[in-house]
């Protein structure tokens, strides 16, 4: 894409790229580090991780700001727009998953005894590892304006979703045989609910990213995978 | 839900107002517009953008045959309305304007009184047998313009002593006082300020009910306010055509996505 005859307008848009991908940056830490503290019941490092939200917290409204005046002063159109919009939105994606992970990080202070099973610690583990890389690949689409790449990330997503289900039976069944650790399994529950919503937020970029991309909506065919009302 | 057309099938079921095809102007050997294939709908406004000396205006003029005036400039290929070719050596182009009107960049009233420059058009077209006829063509195409109750006590003051805003509003009630069908717009609102600009915005939607309206604007954002579809002039060629909302989200040339983006070099 060729350069806009006002410069000031290009450096604006490159200036806005880079700081959703800070945002980016500082949600999957927060994401990785609320899982790892989970795991390892490491307490200081949840709460670090519920501090660290605050930082996401003043770059996300600082996006904000910015998006909408530019909207005010370039009114943007065509391949302009959509990026500005799709920023927006991706933007707001970025700053929910913050709060899941502050989510989670506050249940490690909650749960604050180790975990009953090593399976289970597992099973979580593995899912957030999909999940992480499902929000890696997708800034990486954002980045490099990538549809291709994006449409695969919302492909992905159901591997996250069927994971949550076996964990979800699971927990079901330890509280069934022991009701002395149904406090510690509804807690795990929470947070195995918090890293499948951060997939659907990787998924929801995905459709932003193709959307800023080609201008046509990702069509939204994938069979939901999500089974526990079923259970 | 499944038998209700969509509007874009509902757009090409309707029967194009005007349809031209291969036209090509030269003004002496100077090739302004080549091979314009462009299919004009009835009762909704077309907007034509593109940079200066694209063409766009050039191409308006030859909807309503106002290039005839110009000596060297010539027009070649077929611009029918409601299928009659206006090129025809039969066609009157005075009775032609009458029924494809003009507005122009610049407010143009005539140095006459009010009612005079709506009534001219209606007096030498003989569209009235009577004064109380006329009158009541002044009234209404003051009306359909949103003039009338600005104007109504004092018809026979000057138009030229009107506001820039209120002169504009009042050719376009000049152009509707012979009851054309087509109304070709020259960038109507560039010399008017934001609040006068909206008022012939807000005209211009009502008018579509019961006119076809061509307009050439310079602001994106106007044709992007105003219009049902959009065609995008380059170097005198057409280049893209569609719904205004199509061509300002996702254009499908790279030319139209760099012009409409602030990025022409």
């Amino acid at each position: 894409m060729s350069e806009h005859t006002v410069s000031a307008y290009d450096e604006e848009l490159t200036a806005m790229a880079g700081r959703i991908a800070e945002m980016g940056g500082l949600a999957e830490k927060a994401f990785a580090d609320a899982v790892s503290a989970l795991v390892s019941q490491d307490l200081d490092l949840a709460k670090a991780t519920i501090k660290s939200d605050e930082r996401l917290d003043g770059l996300y409204h600082d996006v904000e700001v910015k998006l909408i005046e530019m909207i005010a002063r370039r009114q943007p159109l065509g391949q302009d727009l959509r990026e500005i919009t799709a920023a927006t939105r991706i933007a707001n994606d970025l700053e929910r998953v913050g709060d899941l992970a502050k989510n989670v990080a506050k249940r490690v202070i909650a749960i604050d005894s180790d975990l009953k099973s090593k399976k289970l610690a597992i099973g979580v583990e593995h899912m957030t590892e999909l999940a992480l890389s499902q929000l890696k690949r997708v800034l990486d689409a954002y980045a490099r304006k990538d549809a291709e790449a994006a449409r695969q990330v919302q492909e992905a997503d159901a591997e996250v979703d069927a994971i949550y289900t076996s964990i979800f039976r699971e927990l079901l069944t330890y509280m069934m045989e022991d009701p002395r650790v149904i406090t510690q399994c509804v807690h795990l529950l929470f947070c195995a609910k918090n890293i499948e919503r951060i997939g659907d937020h990787a998924t929801n970029i995905a459709e932003n990213v193709y959307y800023m991309v080609t201008g046509e909506r990702l069509p939204e065919d994938r069979a939901k995978v999500d089974e526990t009302g079923a259970v | 839900m499944n038998n209700m057309p969509n509007i874009e099938q509902a757009n090409t079921m309707t029967e194009s107002k005007i349809s031209a095809n291969k036209v090509q102007v030269y003004y002496g050997d100077t090739h302004a517009i080549k091979d314009v294939d462009i299919e004009i709908q009835p009762r909704s406004v077309t907007a034509f953008i593109g940079p200066s000396g694209c063409g766009k205006s050039t191409f308006l003029r030859t909807l309503n045959r106002m290039n005839d005036t110009i000596d060297i400039c010539r027009v070649e290929g077929s611009i029918k309305i409601d299928g009659e070719d206006i090129y025809d050596p039969k066609v009157d182009p005075v009775q032609l304007r009458a029924k494809v009107g003009m507005v122009f960049q610049k407010p143009n009233p005539f140095p006459k009184s009010i009612y005079d420059n709506i009534a001219y058009g209606p007096r030498i077209h003989g569209l009235a047998r009577n004064k109380a006829e006329l009158d009541e063509i002044v009234a209404s195409s003051l009306q359909k313009a949103g003039l009338w109750e600005e104007v109504k006590n004092r018809l026979d003051e000057p138009g030229t002593g009107m506001s820039g805003g209120q002169q504009q509003r009042l050719c376009i009630a000049r152009a509707i006082a012979v009851s054309p069908e087509v109304i070709l717009m020259d960038e109507p609102c560039s010399a008017l300020d934001p609040i006068a600009t909206a008022k012939v915005e807000e005209l211009i939607d009502e008018l579509r009910e019961n006119f076809t309206i061509v307009i050439v604007t310079h602001s994106m954002q106007q044709a992007a306010r105003v219009s049902q579809r959009t065609a995008f002039f380059h170097l005198g060629i057409l280049v893209e055509e569609g719904l205004t909302e199509d061509i300002f989200t996702n254009p499908k040339d790279k030319r139209t996505q760099d012009y409409i983006t602030g990025r022409f070099g």
